[in-house]
């Protein structure tokens, strides 16, 4: 019988108690911040725990590569674990001009393709530390959807390759070895 | 030779595990996911029920199965860090320093003193985060919204954080064998100070409107005991079974990362509100969790040391010595190990996660028997599974 | 940087807001001069028409204002829901969509209205059809003894009460002819469970209502209005006021069955969606679904009405009087309704019972008993 009395004041006081919390809830400042702002456009998403421009410092989200820098080293398509880069290089001639990277380090490779399937990326950066130019970097630009998948498809490479010479009939002699 | 059979392939009742014909009169079947709004992801659960009573329940698991352990053999161990993220991907601090830890432990490496402090810190407060959204969308399994958005409200606190240190805001990549991907920025600590010192009111606050609200106990606090024999029977860890009342921490028992530095406590399921091992128990025990990794924080950020470079133990190449590892850890969901066979060469031979939350829906099937379908809900949500980590 | 969000949009949209806020400001000046309103065009009526035909326009006319009052009501009542529920989790709500999203409502409504009609394979088309319309049907007619002012009522029958009591549980045939033509095994959950819900807590609600017909000795609802009037402040004869806190309590007992009964959590178990889906709606879509919305914001109304009729005061209120009066006086309860839904985690559905039988039950018969006590000792 007393439990059946307790039950009630139970039951009272812990809703009033919750009503309370909720009520002052209700004329508490909120915490969210709209999207994109109609008044301030420029204004970007504020952590209230983070300071002021702190928080996108290192900031993993779109890949970008610095094609002048590259010196076609493969080494961030070798580590990255999805396989989501794909570069393929071919020797610059001797006779070309020398051309080096920011750092000084001299370019022997054309680079004819530098794709990036952005929707395979699962940015986990770890192409970023191999590179020896620094080239290829994580941007803190996230807002990039697309509507067709086939977008994603970044292509970085801007040196075409050059093209094949004429076949010649010695190639059949070499035989292509299997896997 | 014949090929594996797929899912596709089954017969229709084959799917079942519970068949037409065995049903009695008054019994019918019903399939609760994969698309429910509550099954915590892609979880199919199988109930057989007599009206508002669950007579047998059987879970499905294998819809979000990615392959993790074979993949894990064919990539190198640096790779391997991005998809144990994806493991538990609420809780990617603790997965990934559980890997890292048994990459370091096969490769015999000891990290500084500043990489286990700022691993400490990390995993507190994925801990902390974790609890969060564990308790958050409990209460909203029970039908309780506002506690839900006031959880994520800190939580998102917490995941600045996160993105403030390591540029990403879920799956982290940051603790490498070896060292930590980043160092921490100036005035981490004292932001991480400032959360805290915040955060704490919150917990109370959560107490008062959702742990003790009387529908809460009523409806949480006598449903999906399970006695301490059996939580030990099915191997649960994690606050599944510190619910149960059995003190077992692996932060306390094998110490990792210096742990046996702090001082904190673990606390355990007291039945305050009906018998022990209940849901509410589990409930509380994160509740308090939260409590005690804050004492944690407090003390690591004392104790950081100030010096250190973070990659100063990070190999070059990764490439143990032929033989086997396990390693494990409190990750926020029980205890994640990784076993890892190497044989020598740059990619492991066997990698093989030994994840909380499988376990601890193994027990599923036991203590739903008899409950009534909103109990299922509601014991699915004290289990606090992840899928990811289930199917793995 | 980014995408913006078009400024001429927003423009539009805030342009749009004005008359939509003008509406809501003109409607509460309309149910200030109600009472004038009406004289005015029963004047015109019996000028013009047969007495029997002046009747029957006029009830047409009530009918016709009634309907658009709560066709339109849940626009503001969800907009109002949604901000009320955001404050109270520290977020914003709709903001977009007018200012202060106020066109949030009109945007979803319409989206309702050009969605697919969508009825499952092996649902049972005729009642699945008809189900939405017998839950609106339920709420809708209960409305026409709701009194708004001194003889502001489309029907002022003797035994309103009795009325309310029989035409609320009206929609419980609709919900769970819903879960049953949906051929779907959560929808015949809701269903199931809506109608053992609402035929438990009739009883309690029945009992409440009956302490308060003691108390007056009329089923009339606009002679229990009439015995709360005068006193202190037009607000002492209010029944909650009345027999030394037995009334408090009726009050509160009679609010947590209509809660119930407008199956509002705590009491959203038909509907439970962590549990069920959506419960009795699990299948529907587009505009059915919209009508089942409409039912649970214009039954919440209902209920709060009724409880303001029986123990505050009605239209009778305190300082002025008036259809303006009732109208705060109901969004006040439905506001604490609102409030509560966001408080409160849900009950199982055998806890519900326990609740109304064991607890609700017994209370009702103590204020029933103590009521008639109070009123044979001529208290």
């Amino acid at each position: 019988m007393k439990e059946y009395f307790l039950d009630f004041w139970d039951a009272v006081s812990s809703t009033a108690t919750g009503m309370a919390i909720t009520l002052r809830h209700l004329f508490m400042k909120n915490e969210t911040q709209q999207y994109l702002s109609d008044e301030k456009p420029e204004t970007r998403w504020n952590s209230v725990i983070v300071p002021e421009g702190l928080l996108q410092d290192r900031s993993r989200m779109r890949l970008y590569v610095k094609m002048e820098d590259c010196i076609g080293c493969l080494q961030c398509e070798k580590v990255c674990p999805v396989d989501c880069i794909t570069i393929s290089t071919e020797k610059r001639q001797k006779t070309e001009l020398p051309i080096f990277a920011a750092n000084g380090q001299g370019i022997k490779q054309r680079v004819v393709q530098f794709d990036i399937d952005m929707s395979l990326c699962c940015y986990c950066n770890l192409c970023v530390y191999p590179c020896p130019t620094d080239c290829i970097v994580m941007t803190p630009e996230y807002e990039f959807a697309e509507r067709d998948k086939t977008n994603f498809l970044y292509r970085f490479a801007k040196d075409k390759a050059t093209p094949p010479e004429p076949p010649e009939e010695k190639k059949e002699a070499e035989p292509v070895a299997a896997g | 030779m014949s090929t594996p059979r797929q899912y596709k392939d089954l017969e229709p009742d084959e799917a079942y595990a519970f068949k037409l014909e065995d049903l009695e009169e008054d019994e019918m079947i019903l399939n609760m996911g994969p698309q429910h709004p509550s099954t915590h992801g892609v979880l199919r659960i199988e109930l057989k029920t007599d009206g508002e009573i669950v007579k047998d329940a059987q879970p499905h698991i294998g819809y979000l199965h990615r392959n993790f352990e074979k993949h894990a053999e064919n990539i190198d161990y640096q790779g391997i860090i991005p998809f144990t993220d994806r493991l538990d991907y609420v809780g990617s601090m603790g997965n990934s320093l559980s890997f890292a830890f048994a990459g370091e432990k096969l490769m015999g490496i000891e990290v500084n003193e500043r990489v286990q402090s700022i691993r400490v810190l990390t995993a507190e407060l994925q801990r902390i985060a974790s609890h969060l959204l564990a308790l958050g969308t409990y209460g909203l399994d029970i039908g309780a919204f506002t506690p839900f958005l006031h959880a994520f409200r800190e939580r998102e606190k917490v995941l600045d954080l996160f993105e403030w240190l390591c540029g990403a805001r879920l799956l982290y990549n940051f603790n490498w064998i070896g060292g930590v991907s980043h160092d921490l920025p100036d005035q981490w600590t004292d932001r991480v100070k400032v959360f805290l010192d915040q955060f704490e009111p919150v917990i109370d606050e959560l107490h008062n409107l959702l742990s003790y609200n009387k529908i809460f106990t009523k409806r949480t606090a006598s449903i999906g005991i399970i006695p301490p024999e059996l939580a030990i029977g099915y191997a649960l860890t994690g606050p599944n079974l510190r619910g149960s009342g059995i003190k077992w921490d692996t932060r306390k028992e094998d110490p990792y990362c210096g742990y046996e530095k702090y001082a904190f406590d673990v606390p355990v399921g007291q039945g305050r509100f009906g018998p022990i091992g209940s849901c509410w128990d589990r409930y509380y025990v994160r509740v308090e969790e939260m409590r005690q990794s804050v004492r944690i924080l407090r003390q690591a950020i004392e104790k950081l040391p100030p010096e250190g470079d973070v990659h100063e133990t990070v190999p070059k190449r990764v490439k143990p010595k032929p033989g086997e590892v396990y390693a494990r850890t409190e990750a926020p969901r029980g205890e994640l190990g990784f076993y890892i066979v190497s044989d020598g060469g740059l990619i492991p031979m066997r990698v093989k996660a030994r994840s909380p939350c499988f376990v601890a829906m193994s027990i599923f099937r036991e203590i739903a028997k008899g409950e009534m379908i909103a109990d299922m809900v509601a014991i699915i949500g004290s289990l606090d599974i992840v899928v990811g980590e289930i199917d793995r | 940087m980014g995408l913006q969000r078009p400024a001429l949009e927003a423009k539009i949209s805030n342009l749009l807001s004005i008359p939509v806020v003008a509406g809501a400001a003109g409607a509460l000046v309309v149910f200030a001069l109600l009472p004038q309103i009406a004289e005015l065009i029963r004047e015109q009526l019996s000028a013009n028409l047969s007495p029997t035909m002046a009747k029957l326009a006029a009830t047409a006319i009530g009918v016709g204002a009634v309907v658009f009052l709560i066709t339109q009501l849940p626009i503001f009542l969800i907009w109002w829901e949604r901000k009320i529920a955001a404050h109270i989790q520290d977020r914003l709500g709709p903001m977009r969509v007018g200012w202060h999203g106020v066109l949030q409502s009109f945007a979803d409504g319409m989206k309702l209205l050009f969605k697919e009609d969508i009825i499952a394979d092996g649902a049972d088309r005729f009642l699945f059809k008809l189900a939405p319309f017998l839950v609106v049907m339920g709420v809708f007619s209960a409305f026409a003894v709701l009194p708004w002012a001194d003889g502001l009522v489309i029907s002022d029958l003797n035994i309103g009460v009795l009325y309310v009591i029989a035409i609320t549980s009206f929609g419980a045939i609709g919900i769970l002819m819903a879960g049953w033509a949906s051929n779907n095994k959560y929808a015949l959950y809701g269903g199931m469970r809506s109608a053992a819900q609402m035929v438990s807590y009739e009883i309690p609600t029945a009992i409440i209502i009956l302490s308060v017909v003691v108390q007056v000795g009329s089923l009339n609802l606009q002679d229990i209005i009439a015995a709360q009037q005068g006193g202190f402040g037009d607000f002492q004869n209010w029944f909650i006021f009345r027999a030394w806190g037995l009334n408090v309590i009726g009050f509160v007992s009679f609010f947590i069955c209509g809660l119930a009964e407008t199956n509002r959590n705590p009491f959203d178990i038909p509907e439970a969606e962590s549990e069920l889906v959506a419960g009795y709606h699990t299948e529907y879509s587009g505009m059915r679904f919209a009508l089942f919305f409409l039912a649970e914001y214009g039954a919440m109304f209902f209920v709060a009405g009724v409880a303001v009729v029986l123990f505050l005061g009605g239209w009778s209120g305190p300082v002025f009087s008036g259809p303006l009066v009732f109208f705060l006086k109901i969004l006040a309860i439905v506001f604490v309704q609102m409030w509560i839904r966001w408080t409160l985690p849900r009950l199982r559905v055998d806890q519900m019972m326990a609740l109304c039988w064991k607890y609700l039950i017994p209370i009702a018969f103590v204020v029933l008993m103590g009521a008639a006590v109070l009123q044979v000792s001529g208290g």
